[in-house]
Parts: structure tokens; C-alpha cells; sequence
């Protein structure tokens, strides 16, 4: 059973007092998309093995959403941090980098 | 050779208390033992070696192990709700007045029919049942499955519930030690050192593990670690504590035995640990591993570290003659504590061809003979050993001498308990010289951090000799898989290797010939390792048997899994405190304790119990529901509204959040005015419905369904958090802040009038779906003009403590009225004469608001709302949806909820065609006949058709396709 | 037969008031007209009649005697007047307990996925009670406990049950 430290109270809480979101960084798709950005939205999932970034809700906490950077395989936690990201920000990514050097973003930041 | 008294041995045994006797009973008889004693030590201590049937075969069973690894002697424990099956006899400490049975035999253990099974078992090889039930098919379900599915299984489930309390607490520990042996300690007392919480846990009720049974100043070592380790603030000592498994990042369930088969402490029987553990030491120890030659099952034949056990700790003598059976030093202590017990020990047959270590040299200088390089070809006896027939080690099993005994204490090496460390996903390593799989330092579980987070010392890290200096120089240990090494098939097919599911040799052989080479594959073919001890005995023997059946290596071969549990935990530890009224949390609104006073008849919303009806005196539910909606339509009466879910909305962009929330529009709602609204998903499916009241210029209230409260304000929080996280709005989940009541019926306004209080509740001051806030009855209220049967309907909504004095108050003076409380079931119906929607009835999750005839509530104006993309989908506008429609039963006959209507043809699958199903469907008091609502496609077009309906008992039920008002269409009743 | 490891008693006659504003802004505000000092991430202050507790970062929970309550609940909405924020009266949603004796940490400790005994003066830990949610700090004498008003029952018993006599969890 996993524990995540809640990077807006600072808690340790384990897995039962979390409520999983699936993965992180989406990006909405409103009226204006096509059908093919809509479905991607909707169901492409990366469904990573290794690295994966994913939502947690402190529910039984603060209440907050925030994210996750995880290996599926390990479950080792590279880190946590606020929702408000929308990308994993540059301390998770040499966090990752250091346990996986193969490892790349596969975003580009602007 | 007869097994004969005495058992118990004049003096001696550690762990018992002579001066205490403990009667009990087995199979009917009454017996006595010590206090001290398992039940083993004190069947052992009446000559009762017998102590079980195996599963496959039925072959009479005697203990083969001392500690939790033991696979035969499996007891019944206990009565009535209090009895348990499958109980270790090894592990359960004898209480007084204990009543235990065998297993697994009819008539009895004496005498048990099944074991005819043993003669015809060279018809049930491996795969038996894989190959011949398979023909002809029908068979399998009729005839086979039914025979063996009565005849599987050991023990009996209980059928009475357990009366006992059980507990669980959670702990927490920078390093927990499993295992209080010399190694455990030591390690504790390291940890405890280098600083930080220490948390020691040990299966057993003494500290020490084999270290005070096997070393003379074994006991003095101990007692020092212990002295030392109690004296330290930081370390916790807790035992008859099983670690059963460890899971993910340092999780570790343990399972401390408080009350165990001894219910009248008044306390709970068993503690279940969550411990989430900084680091973990595995200082399991090892187990000793059976020997393979013929009849290595019959009731006499043991480890020798169990036979050791019995003698030392028990004082109980398992036979007069012992020969010892090994491959390794470790076992002539067996030899010498028996010849010290004042037992005969007429040999030690070691298989190795030279042993003149330490403890062989001390077995000889005792007198011991020692015979090198010999192997025993057979035991003799059937329901007890008589004796063992002697050969050459590396021969064919040719006889060469037979000694007399009555217990064969067999050895072959030691085993490390690696099972902590491979739970969470350690890796192993062969140790070809110890011939054990050890837990591979380079490849430790990991924690969340990525570092390892489990270290295994002493003998469950492969260090068999652990104790220090305490341990003298012993010989190696030869691997022997077979004895003798070129035995024969007919000896092979003797020879045991899982004592509680009956494989053997030749199975395993069988298997590989059948081009079964994963080991994975063979367990569950053989059924190796599958059984209530998970292959503690049998795993090692039966990878060697295979590998070399396969000609491969054994780290070639590898390993099964090691799962969670170590030992198997009662259900009840891991319910807790979950059973009985506390079997989940029930919500309770203000008013629940006078629903029960009045009858009610509850039902589950979630976790919620809201009444369904108020049945009174004779009447059932179904005439209640009836006469409590007669009562609405004509009078008044009473819905305890309080679970639905209240949240408040509140802040500059609180509008344009709710405009994005729901598909109609929000942010022009006027203050003091309600609007139902929709919300959707991002799949443009319809998640929660409701009414929304503006409170102020930047306040809304929105009503959630009663199980949507928590999911929605979820849902809200997930939005404003995740994806606007700059809009300026804040929510708070009042839902138990107020009791809310639902006046309904023509006489709705009359009765609230006579409460009196500041708000004018007239139509010309309320209209329909407007809201007021004031008092009522003294109490601080809103009210809300808002109806869900279609009556004039006022929702009050007070503080959650006053609900129930407002509710008791409008029962006083409504009387005169025919006030009546009105349950969920009352509500439904009415709502469904009204054709208004419910979700979760008319709603599953693939239901688009526009299926359900409520295009009026989505906002055309709008850019954008969550879900709007998603309806503007190909399948979601192409009208072959299914839409709703209201039925009406051809014969007059209530359509069962749920039913298909049928369309031409056929599926694939050789079912009819559906084109609509059943959503809801009740009898109308109101109108005196059956009502339903359906999803049919094209339905709304199709007016007036008859759709067939089958039913599973063959007949067709028909019902015609009408609107979905079936009352007051006009809604002219809203108004009173 | 042995005491109950802890009293639990309910609680009756709080009065309770979320606040949810922009507490860098609107702290010192806040705090005048709660009349305690705004606590730390995962804290709570007490004056010993009034406690006010961090709830999330945004959102605090004052609890004072109910009598106080709806002259606290102007001050503070007065305090926030020209902020975006939201003071509201959550007295009735709750249910109260009071966990005290000398065993009352072994009673947190067997329901909540905390670490009870180590738990500081002034922290407020939010988390699960079995399976309902719940809010706990210590109290001279053992711990307050809040949870949701229609789930008082289930905690009053599981609270109840945990104390039973005879099952203080150190090692016998």
C-alpha cells in the first residue's frame, strides 16, 4: 500500500486516505476540438511502464489534488507536487533523472 | 516395533509447567496435558501420533514439523460459532477444556473410507483430474464437478457466527525486526543503537528461537540481548506476533494473538498490525527441509529438528527408538538430545560418504552408531513406524540392513525463510553449497524512496550457523533430493514431497515429462505447494526433483512465488471492527430515531438509511407506499429531504463556474429564485441532477442527489483545483448542515401556515421555484417552492438540529390534515407519474441528458460546458439513440424493471435484437394501474407501437409506447 | 473487571464556523476576529475555549462555545469584507468526542492510519476513522475527534469499542 507525501499540508498519508485521478498533465479538449483530439483527451492513456505522472486527491486530508511522479514498476516515488503544474516541474524531473538516466521528458516546456 | 509409553519424559521440557494439568479433548476422548503444551506436544505426550488424513489419498498423518510449517496435523478447533478448521496442532497452544477433532476422514481417523483413495493411487497420478473429466462435456457440470466438489477441501467452514471480538491498530517503527531468534535480537540491538524506533516481532511466545534448544548456553546469549534491548526508551519487544506479509513501501501486516482459543479473557481474540515500517529485518530463520525415500509419509517419520523440539522444549518423547536420517550435521543433535532424554538411538543413517565433524565425533563418543554413506530405502509400518530399511546411498535401494524404531528423524539441510524478503519483490540467489535458495543482497525490495528496504540476517539470509560463536564448525550439507540417489519408480512413486496434497516423486516427473518446465505451471498441474502450508516442506525438494527431471540446474528452474500470507489469517482480524452495526458507517439524518419510532421501513442510499415506507399495523410496504401517496395527492405529507447534498458555491467567478458545471445556465439565475439543473461528465453523460437556488449576488446553493453529494463536491473541487485554479470561487459541502423536510400535497400551504414565523408562504409571495429565507416555527429557514411529485411542495431546509422539532411539530398540528410521512418509495412513484427522471433509474452512465427528453435544460447560448464536446459526437446526434418514452402495459400487468424489448433478427451471439429496456415501472395508486418509463429507440417518434417484452419464464409481456406524463400533464396541481 | 482504556464522551453545544479566504491576505484579519493566532500548516491554536484549526490551505475551522458563535461569524465576515472568502456555520454537520484516559492514544491507534502516539500538542491531523473521515489533536487528557454529524453513531461505537478494557496495545 503506497504513501505519498501531500505536497500542500506536508502529510505522509497512505493509500487509503487517497483518492487516485488517473494521469496527470491532460489537457482539456473543449467544443472547439476535432474528434480525433477529443478521443485522446478522453481515452489515450499512456499507461507507462516506469515513469508515470499521476493525480492523487488528499480526500480523507486537505482535500487537495495534486500529482505524483512514480515508476509503475518499482513504485518508487520520485516526487509530489501541487496541481497547479502544467508540467512536472524541474525538481521532479532531476529526481527522475537521477534514479533513471535513460529516462527523458517526452514534453516540451515553452 | 510398537509405539509404546511413556511419552511424557520424566524431567525436561523448557516450555511446560508439570504442575499444571490442562484436560481436553480429541475426537470424543478426554485427554490431559501440560500447561505449555501445543496441541501437538500433548497428543504426542498420549501416544496420539495419528492427528490426520491427507487430502488426496487419505493416508494416515502423523506431525512431521514442530513450529508453522507443519503440513498434516490439522485440527478442528472448538464449537459452534467458535469453531475453526484447518488448525495447526504445532502452533496452537493447548488451553483448557479445549475440544478438538481431526479432518479429512469418515467414519473416523481410525477407520476412514476415503482411504481407498491410497490403493487406487496409481490411477490418480498428477493431471488426474485435468484429463479425465473433460469428456463428455455436460458431464463436468452435472456428474463431476458436483462429486468433487464434495469431496474437496479439509476441514469444514464453520456455519454459526464467530462470537468473538477481533481488533486491528496501525504501527509505526524506523526499523521492525521479524524474527526474536539470536539474529533478530542482535539485530534489534544494532538498529536500536544506530537510533530510532525499534519494533521487534517475534511468532512464538518465547524469545530465542532455536538458539536456547539447540546451544547449551544458548538461553544465557538470549537473556543478555533481552536484558539489553528491555533497558532502551526506543525499542518495542511484542510477542506471539506473526508477521504474515510485507506489501508495498514498507507496509507489514502482523497478527498478534491476544486471546487465542481462550475466549474467556473478555478481550479480542486477535490483533491485526498495519505497520508501516522504515526498514525491515527479516530474521526469520530457516526450516529444515524432509528427506525423499519411500514412504517418508508413514506417522512416526519427522524432522529432526522437530523430534529435537518435542524432546526439549515439550519433554514429550515421540518414540523409544529414534534413528536419525540426515545429510548434515545439524541433525546429530537430534541423536544426542534423545540419547540425553535417556531414548535409544540405534543409528544415524548419514548419507554423506565421510562425517567426522564436531557433533558426528561427540554422536560416536556418546556410542552412536553412525552409518556414512547409507540412505534408508524404505520405512516400514502403515499406520506407524515399525522400522527402516537400510542401503547404499548411491545405489539402486538394494537392501542391506533394517534397524527397529518407532520414530525416523529425518534431515535434509536447512531452508531459509525468504518469504518476507520475496513478497514485495526481492530476489534470490542459489547457494549451491548450502543447497538453499537465499534472499540476494544486490536485489532487495525497494521501498518508496527506491532504496532497498529490506535486509534479511542471520539464517534467513542463508547464514545457517548464525549463532556466533555459540555454533561449532559443522560439516557441509550434501544435497539429497532422492534417497537412495538412483531409486527406482516404484520407490520414487513412495516418496512424499507435499505431505498435505499427496504429490510425490513420480508426479512432478510426470509433469516435466509432460512438458510442464515452468515451475509455475508444474505447481498448479501437480498441486505442489498448494496447499494450507504453501509448500513450506515442499518447495526446495520438489525444484530439485524437477530441475533434475529436466536436466537443468535448480536456479535454471527458479523459484515459485512467494505470496502473502506466511500463515493463514483469520477473516475475522481482517474485518476487525467492521462487523455487526459497525459493519460500515450508517448515515442517520436528525429525524432518523423518529422513523424508527414510526415504523419506517428503511432502505440503502449509499450509505445512508432513509425510510422506504412507514408501514402501519398489518400493512406491508407495498400498501403503504400506496396509501401514503394517496395521502399526498389529497392532503399532505412528509419527506425527510435531509440527505440530499447542499453546497454552497460562493465567490466573483462563481457563475461562470456553475455556467461550466451544468448544461444550463447558471450565472443568470435571479437572486431568490431556484432552476434545475444537469450536470455531465466530460463524456457528455448525465452525473447528477438537481436544483440550484441563487442565495446573493455571488452565492448559489446547489442541491446534489442524495448519493451525488460528496462525488460532487469532489467533482467541483477537481475542477477548480486542476483546471481553473485562478477563477475565484470557493464550495463548501453543507449537506449535513441542514435537516430538510418536504412538505407536500393541496394542503401543503395550509399546514405550514399554522406554524407561523416571518415568511409569507402565499403564491403571489412564493411562486413556483422561488426560495425565502426567514423563520418558521421559531426556526431559522429557507424554504424552497421546489416539487418532486408534481403537488405544491414547500423543501424547509433548518439547521440539522432543529430538524427533528420542526418535523415532530408540523405531525402536531397537521393531524386534523391527514398528515402523513411519506418514504423514498412514495417519492419515486410519484415522481414517475410526473415522467420526471431519476438518477441512476433512467441514468446508467451512457445516458446523454438529450436521450432523456431534456434538451429544454441545456444551454444553447453557451460556448462551452463540461461534456458539451463530447455530445456533439457522431453516435450522440445521429438518432438511433435510445430515448425516453413512458409504457403502458397491454394486460394491466406491473412491467418488471429492467426488461428488454425485443426487435427483429438476431445478434451474433444468437440472441434477439433488443431495442429498449424497462427504467422504471411501478404500480400507480394514483391512477390505479401500472406505470413505466423506458429507453426505446426512436421512442419519442413511435408513439402509440406495442413493443414485446420476453420474460425468462417464456411469456411475453406487451406494453405501448406513450408519453411519459402519465399525471397532471398540464401541472396545474404545483399550484395547489 | 479493568477501566475502559479511555472515556469517550460526546461533545454537545459547540458552535463551528469554516473560513475560507486567501489566508496570506486576510490572516491578521481573520485572526483579530477570531481572537487566535492563525495556526501552521496542519495546526491548531487554543486559547482553551476557542481552538482554530488549518484545515486546508485556504480554509480554517474555528470551534468555540455555540453562544459565541454567531457574533464570530459577523466579526469574521467582516473581516473578509472586500475579499473574496467564505465564513459559514457548520455547527450542526459535525459530531464531537473526546477521547481521554490513559490509554486514549491506543484508541486512536487502532482506527486511524496515524501515528496516535506521537501525534504533537497543536497539530490537527485529518484522516480516516475506520471508515469515516475525521479530524484529530490532542486535548490535556487524550484527544478530540471530529467526524460527521450523521456518522456519530458508528464513531461514538467504534470509538467505544476500540476502548475496550484490557486492550491497551503495549506488549504484555
Amino acid at each position: 500500500m503506497l504513501i505519498l507525501t501531500c505536497p500542500y499540508c506536508g502529510v505522509t498519508a497512505e493509500e487509503t486516505e487517497l483518492q487516485p485521478g488517473g494521469e496527470a498533465h491532460l489537457k482539456r479538449v473543449g467544443p472547439g476540438g476535432t474528434d480525433e483530439e477529443l478521443e485522446a483527451y478522453l481515452f489515450d492513456r499512456k499507461n507507462a511502464k516506469g515513469v508515470h505522472f499521476e493525480r492523487w486527491r488528499h480526500a480523507y486530508g486537505c482535500g487537495r489534488w495534486f500529482l505524483a511522479a512514480r515508476c509503475t514498476v518499482t513504485l518508487q516515488v520520485f516526487g509530489t507536487y501541487k496541481a497547479q503544474n502544467t508540467h512536472p516541474p524541474s525538481d521532479i524531473v532531476d529526481s527522475i533523472r537521477a534514479a533513471r538516466p535513460d529516462w527523458t521528458p517526452d514534453w516540451t516546456t515553452t | 516395533m510398537t509405539h509404546t509409553p511413556p511419552f511424557r519424559l520424566p524431567s525436561g521440557g523448557r516450555r511446560v509447567d508439570r504442575a499444571w494439568q490442562l484436560p481436553f479433548r480429541f475426537d470424543g476422548r478426554h485427554l490431559r496435558g501440560l500447561t505449555g503444551d501445543t496441541l501437538a506436544s500433548a497428543l504426542l505426550a498420549n501416544g496420539q501420533m495419528l492427528m490426520g488424513r491427507s487430502f488426496k489419498y487419505h493416508r494416515p498423518r502423523g506431525p512431521v514439523a514442530s513450529g508453522a510449517e507443519e503440513p498434516n496435523a490439522l485440527l478442528g478447533l472448538g464449537q459452534g460459532g467458535r469453531f475453526e478448521p484447518n488448525q495447526r496442532a504445532t502452533t496452537t497452544r493447548l488451553v483448557h477444556g479445549m475440544v478438538t477433532r481431526s479432518q479429512n476422514c469418515w467414519p473416523s481417523l481410525d477407520a476412514d473410507i476415503g482411504a481407498v483413495n491410497s490403493f487406487l493411487s496409481p490411477f490418480f497420478p498428477a493431471g488426474f483430474y485435468y484429463k479425465t473429466f473433460i469428456h463428455p462435456r455436460p458431464f463436468w457440470k452435472h456428474v463431476f464437478e458436483p462429486i468433487i466438489r464434495r469431496s474437496a477441501g479439509l476441514g469444514r467452514a464453520p456455519t454459526e457466527a464467530d462470537p468473538d471480538r477481533y481488533e486491528q491498530a496501525y504501527g509505526f517503527a524506523d526499523t521492525v525486526v521479524v524474527g526474536g531468534g539470536i539474529a533478530g535480537l542482535t539485530a534489534a540491538r544494532d538498529a536500536a543503537q544506530a537510533g530510532g524506533q525499534v519494533l521487534v516481532l517475534e511468532q512464538d511466545s518465547l524469545w530465542g528461537g532455536r538458539t536456547p534448544v539447540d546451544h547449551a548456553e544458548g538461553q544465557a546469549a538470549i537473556d543478555a540481548l533481552l536484558d539489553d534491548l528491555r533497558a532502551r526508551s526506543n525499542v518495542t519487544l511484542r510477542r506471539n506476533t506473526m508477521a504474515t506479509g510485507l506489501y508495498d513501501h514498507g507496509y507489514l501486516i502482523a497478527r498478534e494473538a491476544l486471546a487465542d482459543h481462550d475466549p474467556n479473557q473478555g478481550i479480542p481474540r486477535q490483533r491485526l498490525w498495519r505497520i508501516r515500517a522504515g526498514h525491515v529485518v527479516a530474521a526469520t530463520g530457516a526450516l529444515e527441509r524432509p528427506l525423499a525415500f519411500a514412504c517418508n509419509d508413514v506417522p512416526g517419520v519427522m524432522l529432526a529438528s522437530a523430534v529435537r523440539d518435542f524432546i526439549t522444549e515439550y519433554g514429550v518423547a515421540p518414540g523409544q527408538r529414534i534413528v536419525v536420517v540426515t545429510n548434515n550435521d545439524d541433525a546429530y543433535r537430534t541423536a544426542l538430545a534423545a540419547r540425553a532424554a535417556g531414548l535409544d538411538v540405534p543409528a544415524i543413517i548419514d548419507a554423506r560418504p565421510v562425517a567426522d565433524g564436531d557433533l558426528p565425533r561427540a554422536a560416536r563418543d556418546a556410542g552412536i552408531t553412525v552409518l556414512t554413506g547409507t540412505g534408508v530405502a524404505k520405512v516400514k509400518g502403515h499406520r506407524h513406524v515399525e522400522g527402516v530399511a537400510l542401503c547404499d546411498q548411491s545405489g539402486e535401494g538394494r537392501v542391506t540392513d533394517q534397524i527397529d524404531c518407532d520414530v525416523v528423524a529425518m534431515s535434509g539441510g536447512w531452508s531459509p525463510v525468504v518469504h518476507l524478503y520475496s513478497h514485495c519483490g526481492g530476489k534470490l540467489a542459489w547457494d549451491a553449497g548450502e543447497a538453499m535458495f537465499r534472499p540476494d543482497p544486490d536485489r532487495p525490495p525497494l521501498g518508496a524512496d527506491g532504496k532497498g528496504n529490506v535486509t534479511a540476517t542471520g539464517a534467513a539470509a542463508g547464514d545457517l550457523r548464525c549463532a556466533g560463536d555459540l555454533e561449532r564448525a559443522e560439516g557441509a550439507t550434501q544435497p539429497v533430493w532422492v534417497m537412495p540417489a538412483r531409486a527406482p519408480y516404484k520407490l520414487r512413486s513412495k516418496m512424499w514431497l507435499d505431505y498435505q496434497n499427496d504429490v510425490k516423486v513420480t508426479d512432478v516427473e510426470l509433469a516435466a515429462r509432460e512438458g510442464y518446465a515452468s515451475v509455475e505451471h508444474t505447481k498448479r498441474y501437480t498441486t505442489l505447494g498448494m496447499a494450507t502450508d504453501q509448500g513450506k516442506l515442499s518447495n526446495i525438494n520438489g525444484l530439485a526433483v524437477l530441475s533434475e527431471a529436466l536436466n537443468q540446474p535448480i536456479p535454471a528452474t527458479g523459484t515459485t512465488t512467494f505470496r502473502p500470507p506466511y500463515t493463514p489469517l483469520t477473516l475475522a482480524t481482517i474485518a476487525a471492527e467492521a462487523k455487526g452495526e459497525a459493519f460500515q458507517p450508517l448515515r442517520k439524518t436528525p429525524m432518523h430515531a423518529w422513523h424508527e419510532a414510526h415504523g419506517a421501513s428503511f432502505e440503502p442510499v449509499g450509505q445512508w438509511r432513509r425510510p422506504y415506507a412507514y408501514p402501519q399495523g398489518a400493512e406491508d410496504r407495498h400498501a403503504a407506499v400506496n396509501r401514503e401517496i394517496l395521502a399526498v395527492r389529497k392532503g399532505v405529507g412528509t419527506l425527510d429531504a435531509s440527505t440530499l447534498g447542499k453546497i454552497v458555491v460562493k465567490g466573483p467567478d462563481a457563475g461562470r463556474f456553475l455556467d461550466m458545471l451544468y448544461t444550463n445556465m447558471m450565472s443568470n439565475l435571479a437572486v431568490g429564485k431556484c432552476r434545475y439543473g444537469l450536470m455531465c461528465n466530460e463524456n457528455g453523460f448525465l452525473m447528477d441532477d438537481g436544483v440550484v437556488a441563487r442565495l446573493s449576488d455571488d452565492t448559489w446553493l446547489c442541491h446534489t442527489t442524495t448519493g451525488g453529494a460528496d462525488r460532487i463536491h469532489g467533482h467541483m473541487e477537481d475542477w477548480l483545483q486542476c483546471e481553473w485554479w485562478d477563477w475565484k470561487v470557493y464550495t463548501a459541502n453543507l449537506t449535513e448542515q441542514y435537516a430538510q423536510i418536504a412538505v407536500a400535497g393541496p394542503q401543503a400551504r395550509t399546514l405550514l401556515e399554522r406554524l407561523g414565523g416571518s415568511i409569507d408562504l402565499s403564491q403571489a409571495a412564493l411562486p413556483f421555484m422561488q426560495w425565502v429565507e426567514g423563520d418558521i416555527a421559531g426556526i431559522p429557514a429557507r424554504v424552497f417552492r421546489i416539487s418532486f411529485s408534481g403537488e405544491l411542495s414547500y423543501e424547509i431546509a433548518v439547521p440539522a438540529n432543529r430538524g427533528l422539532e420542526l418535523w415532530e411539530r408540523l405531525h402536531e398540528i397537521g393531524q386534523d390534515l391527514g398528515i402523513t410521512p411519506y418514504g423514498t418509495e412514495a417519492m419515486h412513484v410519484m415522481r414517475a407519474e410526473k415522467g420526471f427522471i431519476m438518477i441512476g433509474d433512467e441514468t446508467d452512465g451512457t445516458v446523454i441528458p438529450q436521450d432523456l427528453g431534456l434538451g429544454w435544460a441545456i444551454s444553447k447560448k453557451k460556448a462551452d460546458y463540461i461534456g458539451k464536446r463530447a455530445q456533439r459526437r457522431l453516435h450522440m446526434v445521429d438518432g438511433k439513440r435510445w430515448r425516453l418514452v413512458g409504457l403502458e402495459s397491454i394486460d394491466g400487468q406491473v412491467l418488471p424493471d429492467g426488461a428488454y424489448a425485443v426487435a427483429e433478427g438476431m445478434n451474433p451471439n444468437g440472441q434477439r435484437n433488443v431495442q429498449g429496456r424497462v427504467t422504471s415501472s411501478y404500480h400507480s395508486p394514483t391512477l390505479g394501474r401500472p406505470i413505466a418509463m423506458g429507453l426505446v429507440r426512436h421512442g419519442p417518434e413511435r408513439m402509440g407501437q406495442v413493443l414485446d417484452f420476453p420474460m425468462p419464464s417464456g411469456q411475453v409481456m406487451q406494453a405501448r409506447i406513450v408519453d411519459p406524463v402519465f399525471y397532471d400533464k398540464e401541472g396545474s396541481r404545483l399550484n395547489g | 473487571m479493568a477501566d475502559a482504556l479511555a472515556a469517550i464522551a460526546r461533545v454537545p453545544g459547540l458552535g463551528m464556523i469554516t473560513i475560507r479566504a486567501d489566508l496570506s491576505r486576510a490572516g491578521d484579519a481573520l485572526a483579530e476576529a477570531a481572537g487566535l493566532a492563525i495556526p501552521d500548516v496542519t495546526g491548531i491554536t487554543t486559547d482553551g475555549s476557542r481552538s482554530l484549526g488549518w484545515m486546508s490551505p485556504d480554509e480554517l475551522l474555528l470551534i468555540l462555545p455555540e453562544a459565541e458563535r454567531a457574533e464570530a461569524q459577523d466579526a469574521l465576515t467582516q473581516a473578509l469584507m472586500g475579499e473574496h472568502g467564505l465564513v459559514i456555520d457548520v455547527s450542526d454537520a459535525r459530531a464531537v468526542f473526546d477521547v481521554t484516559g490513559p490509554h486514549a492514544a491506543d484508541v486512536i491507534a487502532k482506527l486511524a492510519p496515524v501515528d496516535a502516539h506521537a501525534l504533537r500538542q497543536g497539530q490537527l491531523r485529518r484522516t480516516r476513522v475506520a471508515q469515516t473521515a475525521a479530524a484529530i489533536w490532542r486535548i490535556p487528557g487524550g484527544f478530540r475527534v471530529i467526524g460527521f454529524r450523521s456518522t456519530a453513531d458508528y464513531l461514538g461505537l467504534i470509538l467505544t469499542n476500540a476502548a475496550l478494557p484490557g486492550t491497551q496495545v503495549a506488549p504484555r
